[in-house]
């Protein structure tokens, strides 16, 4: 069982407490009429499915409730980083600095 | 190679059975050949076999990173079924089913199938309305499936505990004859030992690292870690991995790869006479030819690579296994083990040609594929050697995603599976 960081409770939990809530950083678009197959495609059904260093979104649902969002490495399972949902998405740099 | 037969047996038994010889050749890979099939497991062997007898296509490599049948071949709980809801699922899982009831005399090798029947149980309205609901689609597409009440259920498999007083009451379950269980291992060494024996290389410890593509964006072959390897199709049947492999190629997919877990107890004389399968609290049930009972579980919530699981996910599990079953509630867990799983959106397989010619890929089938390796290994064979799908995998297409037309077993189902 995974040990969880909720970066708002500021606490160590178990995943029991967590739901898993998928890819991070999806945005779904303002104006999704005006969207062709392929982009509709790709918002909703292609997923990066990394073997390594993965950005995921996690919800403390039997906690504060509120969603987060987590950098974890798929090989390990170790949480790199957790931070708060509407933070920028980390930039490759940042990501290789924490796997050293 | 030696084929398996009475006098072969007695000449063998006279002089201590060392003369059976190896079952398939382990060569060195060639430079360049017609197909490259990554991955030696169940589907990717079974593809190789299917090529070479259907469609004369010897000049085959089978590559893989680990050992033959060391995946989610060798890792799977061996249930075998075909009563899924949706005509195209019918159509692909029961060509599977055909192919599982002669595949022991075709590959003269004993697959072990026994078709001693698998019960899904019902445990509250809905699951009653659901199986309903399978077993009516079932028939019209020549599947069989029928309903049983909770005392007809319990005939069936008598340490079934249908007492209303259940954590999880059995309310009915429905009933596939035909289905059953066969043994794993067999599938992928007695493909592997028919294919080398028309010509298939196949070639362990030997991990695919990249694509190669040619001017027009065509596949020319794959970087391996035993050098390059030249061929003008390539399938891709890599399971969990399938993703990581594609991205080689500038393909991405629609799947998401998560663990899912086994285990097995200490073997005990036959007690339990048939496959049983809650969706609703996700286990699955059965028992070995060696006695020991052999137990699915679910997946874990998040993306891994791991190849194992979470423990809470074990002791759901088996809370429900001792639910249904209090007969069980002393036994000792031998194993428990984890393979790594691609799940797609709707929950149902793809079998398809990709964006790049010559690339074909056979994938997504999430929880349970093993049941599907002969149709599954015998539709992709056609889908390569003439480059167009056949009939049956038509509609498990790439395409779909882009323009809506899902085989949403995972509404149908409300459970991955």
């Amino acid at each position: 069982m995974l040990l969880i960081h909720c970066p708002y409770c500021g606490a160590d939990r178990p995943e029991l407490e967590f739901a898993n809530a998928g890819e991070a950083h999806v945005v779904r678009p303002k104006d999704m009429d005006g969207m062709t197959d392929a982009e509709f495609e790709k918002m909703f059904f292609i997923r990066d499915n990394p073997k390594g260093v993965n950005l995921e979104r996690w919800r403390h649902v039997m906690g504060c409730g509120r969603f987060f969002n987590a950098i974890r490495h798929t090989v390990s399972d170790r949480f790199l980083k957790v931070y708060k949902a509407g933070e920028p998405r980390p930039k490759a740099e940042e990501i290789a600095e924490l796997l050293k | 190679m030696k084929n398996f037969n009475a006098i072969n047996l007695a000449r063998e038994a006279l002089r201590r059975h060392k003369g059976w010889g190896q079952q398939w050749r382990n060569p060195e890979p060639k430079k360049d050949y017609d197909v490259i099939i990554v991955g030696a497991g169940g589907h990717g062997l079974g593809t190789a076999y299917y090529l070479a007898k259907e469609h004369g296509i010897t000049n085959i490599a089978v590559l893989e990173k680990g050992w033959l049948g060391g995946g989610n071949t060798g890792r799977n709980t061996t249930i075998i079924r075909s009563n899924y809801l949706y005509d195209e699922s019918a159509g692909l899982y029961n060509h599977a089913l055909n192919l599982w009831e002669t595949l022991s005399q075709e590959l003269n090798y004993n697959v072990m199938f026994s078709q001693r029947g698998v019960m899904m149980l019902a445990h509250n309205v809905h699951d009653v309305q659901s199986a309903q609901r399978h077993i009516h689609a079932n028939r019209l597409n020549g599947v069989d499936n029928q309903w049983l009440t909770p005392q007809q259920a319990k005939d069936y498999c008598p340490p079934l505990n249908i007492s209303s007083n259940s954590r999880y009451p059995v309310m009915g379950a429905a009933l596939q004859r035909r289905g059953g269980v066969a043994r794993h291992d067999a599938v992928a060494w007695g493909y592997a030992r028919q294919a080398s024996a028309m010509g298939v290389d196949i070639i362990q410890n030997c991990e695919v690292t990249g694509i190669n593509r040619g001017a027009g964006g065509e596949v020319t072959g794959v970087e391996t870690a035993r050098g390059t390897i030249n061929a003008k199709r390539v399938g891709v049947v890599a399971a969990g991995h399938t993703s990581v492999l594609m991205e080689m190629a500038g393909v991405q997919m629609p799947l998401e790869s998560y663990p899912l877990q086994a285990l097995v107890s200490e073997p005990v004389k036959p007690v339990f006479p048939c496959v049983v399968m809650s969706n609703a609290v996700h286990a699955y049930i059965s028992q070995s030819d060696k006695g020991e009972l052999v137990i699915g579980a679910g997946t874990d919530s998040y993306l891994s690579y791991s190849q194992t699981g979470s423990m809470h996910i074990l002791q759901h599990t088996l809370d429900a296994i001792i639910e249904l079953f209090p007969m069980f509630n002393r036994m000792k867990m031998l194993r428990t083990w984890g393979g790594i799983v691609d799940v797609t959106p709707d929950r149902s397989p793809i079998l398809s040609k990709t964006p790049v010619p010559g690339l074909y890929v056979n994938c997504g089938w999430g929880t349970g594929g093993f049941k599907a390796t002969p149709g599954s290994a015998n539709v992709f064979a056609h889908t390569i050697a003439r480059d167009e799908p056949h009939t049956i995998n038509a509609g498990f297409n790439l395409d779909r995603f882009r323009n809506g037309r899902l085989i949403d077993e995972a509404a149908a189902a409300a459970v991955a599976h």
